[in-house]
């Protein structure tokens, strides 16, 4: 289980074969990768920011592979997160998660990813040639979340 | 009762600073309590603060609702909903 928070890029299959190669159990291997599209609610986007709240990240990272840790039967999980500014195209997340069999993995992927953006301290700011604004909280993201409690 | 409050986002942008350490007077006990407080300066803080915005809190890096208590030596975070991923 490890979670970064950095400005530089991540090499997806690098990490992938990490993961994939630590432990002869693991069976399946499922990975998300989140990207900056070129388009958000109508404008190009020029850059997109991320600013954090660095103390409180990394806790709250490792405290949603924790609770996906005891719902699945997770063997390894790596959560990585970009801050700074990006562009389109470029990378902003990485989760992957190994388990002996294919419906864990799938599961815990998700459930981290939806947990990551309702309760993970980030924030994204857009450049648009209109000028810069603050990206809104969406309903969907709520209501992938709470389709988890129990 | 001495804490310390962070703001973030857009939040941090309307007020201008990141970081201020209050003396907080002894009836101001819980979140709920710290956002009247604050909205009580006014202008932009009333704006943010006045319950109309939803604004989320953390106190000592964990997510807390508005009922959550404060203590002396607090780290308390105010910022907008999250939009990582």
């Amino acid at each position: 289980m490890a979670v970064r928070v950095q400005i530089e890029d991540f090499d997806v299959g690098l990490e992938l074969n990490k993961l994939r190669l630590a432990n002869q159990n693991t069976g399946a291997l499922v990975s998300f990768v989140g990207q900056v599209r070129d388009i958000n609610d109508g404008n190009a986007i020029n850059t997109l920011t991320l600013e954090h709240y660095p103390e409180m990240t990394e806790k709250a990272l490792t405290a949603i592979e924790n609770e996906a840790k005891t719902r699945w039967n997770v063997i390894d999980s790596l959560i990585i997160h970009r801050v700074g500014t990006l562009k389109p195209l470029d990378q902003i997340v990485l989760v992957v998660v190994s388990s002996a069999h294919r419906g864990d993995a799938f599961s815990a992927c998700e459930f981290i990813m939806d947990f990551l953006k309702t309760s993970a301290p980030f924030w994204k700011k857009e450049a648009t040639n209109q000028g810069e604004r603050w990206v809104e909280a969406k309903l969907s993201d709520d209501a992938a979340q709470k389709r988890w409690k129990r | 009762m001495n804490i310390k409050v962070l703001y973030f986002a857009r939040i941090k942008e309307a007020v201008n600073y990141s970081t201020e350490d209050i003396v907080l007077p002894s009836n101001v006990l819980t979140i709920t309590a710290l956002k009247n407080y604050l909205a009580q300066r006014g202008d932009t803080w009333a704006d943010l603060f006045n319950g109309r915005q939803t604004i989320r809190a953390a106190i000592n890096h964990e997510l807390v609702g508005n009922l959550a208590s404060i203590k002396e030596g607090d780290e308390v975070a105010f910022f907008p909903p999250v939009t990582g991923g």
